[in-house]
């Protein structure tokens, strides 16, 4: 059977066999934990704790600014020794609390289980945001403001999304391997919450194992498991719903005006602490990987975790990395050091030694187009790069620049090595500031 | 760490072609072309490959440095429009009419624009027709083959497209001994460009770059498709006049046209759907100027004009954007 898929797209060489057969392991704690307060589209959070305070893990450490805003959690039990601005994933210092942990790593007893059968929707959505659940796919766009769409808008299909197409991640396939019990209570709230006929849980078919346990898993309950074509951006989420619904979310729109919503199999997970456990999102599955790492591994990793101590916990580096990125290759992003916390987005930590980072010069575009057949939102890079580049932003935005959702599949196949993705964002960037401006 | 990183944007890896893989490859693709012509031509063919070959580096090299740009022959693009040129030149060229042609494609056909990627027109294909049009005798006297060892010298001879087109002026009437030689017509066993002879080995090549993923199916199926049917259509109505698809599709440079010459990616669409209509294009045109020109070969000057109409084609042939079909639904 032809599995199912979009048009576009490329197929790097996954890596995954890195890390993907190794089990997830807890990540032990670390000297210090650096929280910031911005771990999420929307407003960042405020700061609630003081210096010299003693808080329990799960204990609220920040408070939501905002309804596209969720609060931030105590990783573990332990001193509030700054609140103060720290270096940031995002390439600036932003605010942050710091916290040294005591070893006893409690947890905070206001935390309480819930009932779900004696919850009502609106109930279990607000538990899903005291507990700061944010995509967790990357995009990490609050969970609760996905959970409420406006009454007219009636969500039919629901799609989990378990692809994970970026090269050399595994958290994902590890999550649905090792606990697909909390993945399937987490579909099952949100089932329940947006009364969906449908719901599909996608998986590529190279993790032919987790297609097979959540099948098995999942016999006799209405949830079926659709196996995709291995293909980046498989994941992204108007590919995915493509992919399974034959439809196509209208430029400009959102999942949910074509009856869709779409949410990561580890947010499901987080769901299911939250509403079931009361646990706040303060750990996730992080895959650090690469081949400038000494021991790839999956760990459960907790919130304001350093990325350097992930590096140690993993054996160390075997040589200087040539480029340090968080998430995956496809459209994680780079960063200078070792200094930064981990956020609840933080799906990867990969390590490229300097031969694994293309640096050829960069030539004209002979118009071979590839970069057109790869592009998953049909659009013309080349042309909307030369017009970002020129800053001629009405012809830019008129061959669809916003339509563009970075994927990077145009820059990865470009033989003449053009930054594509870059010039677009830039263009992106220049049309919305001018859009706001006027 | 010791060592200073540098931010930069996604993606961090890449598929690690680069453009001079890219036209190393589509070299080698000619090779059997330039084995097969220097077989049947002898020395006069490997003369006429390596002026052309050297006098587009060489042209490249004196343009790029006189205007204070880097020099960038190691691409490996003027080395192709070298190795093109010299296919579409007949293999009796005299030394001072390929060095011509190669200052020509390089100097006008590329470098004025503003080099690779910047040319509306192929190169090669500009040189060609500017020699056609200025030095008709010599771009028209055309020798047939003497393959290694018949110990024969390049006489010369007709194309069989000339000699049709010869024929069907003075009669109207084609020479049906024309329709008979289709095997040596395939295997290159006639007179023409150095480069048009071989549909075989030209076949081959593009066998090559399809399996490198470097050419698509999209101009040189349309090409060759439209051409077979659109003078079907004329071979059906008057057999004895209009010669039959299979002779136009191996005799001239259809072949090296459709493959080579017009899947030049700087010269054409790029979208798919552009590419077809370029394809289309291309067919028909070469047809009716085949059919009904002053001249009895028409691939060149399809291809050229063509070229001419790509930015139009590539504006009205902009692929839809995903979300943008009716109700969201893919159509
Ligand atoms: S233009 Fe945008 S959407 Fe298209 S391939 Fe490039 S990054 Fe992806
Ligand atoms: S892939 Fe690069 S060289 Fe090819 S058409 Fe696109 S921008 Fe131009």
């Amino acid at each position: 059977m032809k599995l199912k898929t979009f048009t576009g797209g490329i197929h790097p060489p996954d890596n995954k066999q890195w890390s993907s057969h190794k089990a997830i392991e807890d990540c032990p704690l670390p000297a210090e934990f650096v929280v910031p307060m911005a771990q999420h589209i929307g407003a960042p959070a405020v700061a609630s704790v003081e210096v010299g305070q003693s808080v329990s893990k799960g204990q609220e450490i920040g408070s939501a600014k905002g309804f596209v805003s969720v609060p931030v959690h105590a990783p573990t039990s332990g001193e509030v020794v700054a609140v103060e601005s720290r270096p940031h994933p995002w390439g600036t210092s932003l605010p942050a609390v710091v916290i040294k942990p005591d070893g006893e790593d409690c947890w905070s007893t206001d935390l309480q289980p819930g009932d779900p059968g004696s919850l009502t929707v609106d109930e279990i959505v607000e538990k899903v945001r005291l507990a700061g659940v944010v995509g967790m796919g990357g995009a990490a766009f609050p969970a609760h403001v996905k959970m409420s769409p406006p009454p007219e808008k009636k969500i039919s299909t629901l799609i989990f999304n378990g692809v994970e197409c970026e090269p050399y991640l595994t958290a994902d396939h590890r999550m649905m391997l090792e606990e697909p019990e909390r993945i399937l209570q987490g579909v099952a709230l949100l089932q329940y919450v947006f009364g969906a006929e449908r719901v599909v849980i996608g998986i590529e078919a190279n993790k032919p194992d987790a297609i097979a346990l959540l099948e098995k898993e999942c016999a006799g309950a209405p949830v079926e498991i659709l196996s995709l074509q291995v293909k980046y951006p498989q994941g992204a989420e108007k590919q995915l719903i493509a992919a399974v619904t034959g439809r196509e979310v209208p430029s400009g729109g959102l999942p949910m005006d074509i009856g869709v919503a779409v949410h990561n199999i580890s947010t499901a997970a987080a769901v299911a602490d939250a509403v079931l456990f009361g646990r706040p999102l303060i750990e996730r599955v992080c895959t650090v990987t690469g081949p400038a790492i000494r021991e790839p591994k999956n760990l459960r990793i907790r919130i304001g975790t350093p990325l350097s101590h992930l590096v140690e916990v993993c054996g160390g580096l075997t040589e200087d990395p040539g480029k340090i990125v968080l998430g995956g290759p496809m459209m994680g992003f780079t960063q200078l050091d070792f200094d930064v916390p981990a956020t609840r987005g933080t799906s990867g930590l990969l390590l490229l030694r300097d031969e694994d980072v293309d640096r050829q010069e960069e030539g004209p575009c002979i118009r071979c187009s590839r970069c057109v057949q790869a592009c998953p939102m049909h659009l013309l890079p080349t042309t909307i790069a030369a017009y970002s580049r020129r800053d001629l932003l009405a012809e830019a935005s008129e061959y669809c620049a916003m339509d563009c959702i970075e994927c990077g599949c145009c820059s990865y196949v470009c033989p003449a090595t053009i930054p594509l993705v870059q010039a677009i964002r830039y263009g992106k960037a220049a049309i919305l500031a001018k859009k706001r401006s006027s | 760490m010791s060592k200073q990183l540098y931010l930069s944007s996604s993606p961090h890896i890449h598929s690690g072609d680069s453009t001079s893989k890219v036209m190393r490859a589509v070299l080698y693709s000619l090779l059997p072309a330039c084995a097969v012509a220097v077989y049947f031509f002898g020395p006069a063919a490997l003369t006429v490959l390596l002026i052309a070959t050297l006098g587009c580096l060489a042209t490249e090299v004196v343009c790029q440095r006189l205007m204070g740009q880097p020099v960038t022959i190691a691409d490996g693009s003027a080395a192709i429009t070298g190795v093109l040129l010299a296919l579409n030149l007949p293999p009796s060229s005299p030394w001072w009419l390929t060095l011509l042609g190669a200052v020509i494609a390089i100097a006008i056909g590329k470098q004025v624009y503003g080099g690779l990627g910047s040319n509306p027109f192929n190169p090669a294909l500009v040189a060609r027709v500017v020699l056609l049009i200025s030095f008709p005798v010599q771009m028209t006297t055309w020798s047939s083959p003497t393959p290694f060892g018949s110990g024969l010298d390049l006489v010369t001879t007709a194309t069989p497209l000339g000699e049709w087109k010869n024929a069907v002026m003075l009669t109207g009437q084609m020479p049906p001994e024309l329709q008979s030689g289709m095997a040596d017509y395939f295997l290159g066993n006639m007179a023409g460009c150095i480069g048009e002879v071989s549909a075989l080995a030209l076949l081959l090549g593009a066998g090559y770059l399809f399996y490198k993923r470097i050419l698509t199916w999209h101009i040189p199926a349309t090409f060759v498709g439209t051409v077979v049917l659109f003078s079907s259509v004329f071979w059906l109505v008057n057999p004895d006049k209009y010669p039959n698809p299979l002779f136009h599709l191996l005799t001239g440079g259809l072949v090296l046209g459709a493959f080579y010459m017009a899947t030049d990616m700087v010269t054409t669409p790029v979208s798919t759907k552009g590419m077809l209509f370029f394809g289309v294009g291309c067919g028909v045109l070469t047809v009716l100027i085949r059919l009904f020109g002053g001249y009895p070969e028409g691939v060149s000057f399809a291809i050229l004009l063509m070229n001419a109409a790509t930015p139009l084609i590539d504006r009205y042939s902009r692929p839809k954007t995903f979300g943008t079909s009716r109700q969201g639904v893919r159509s």
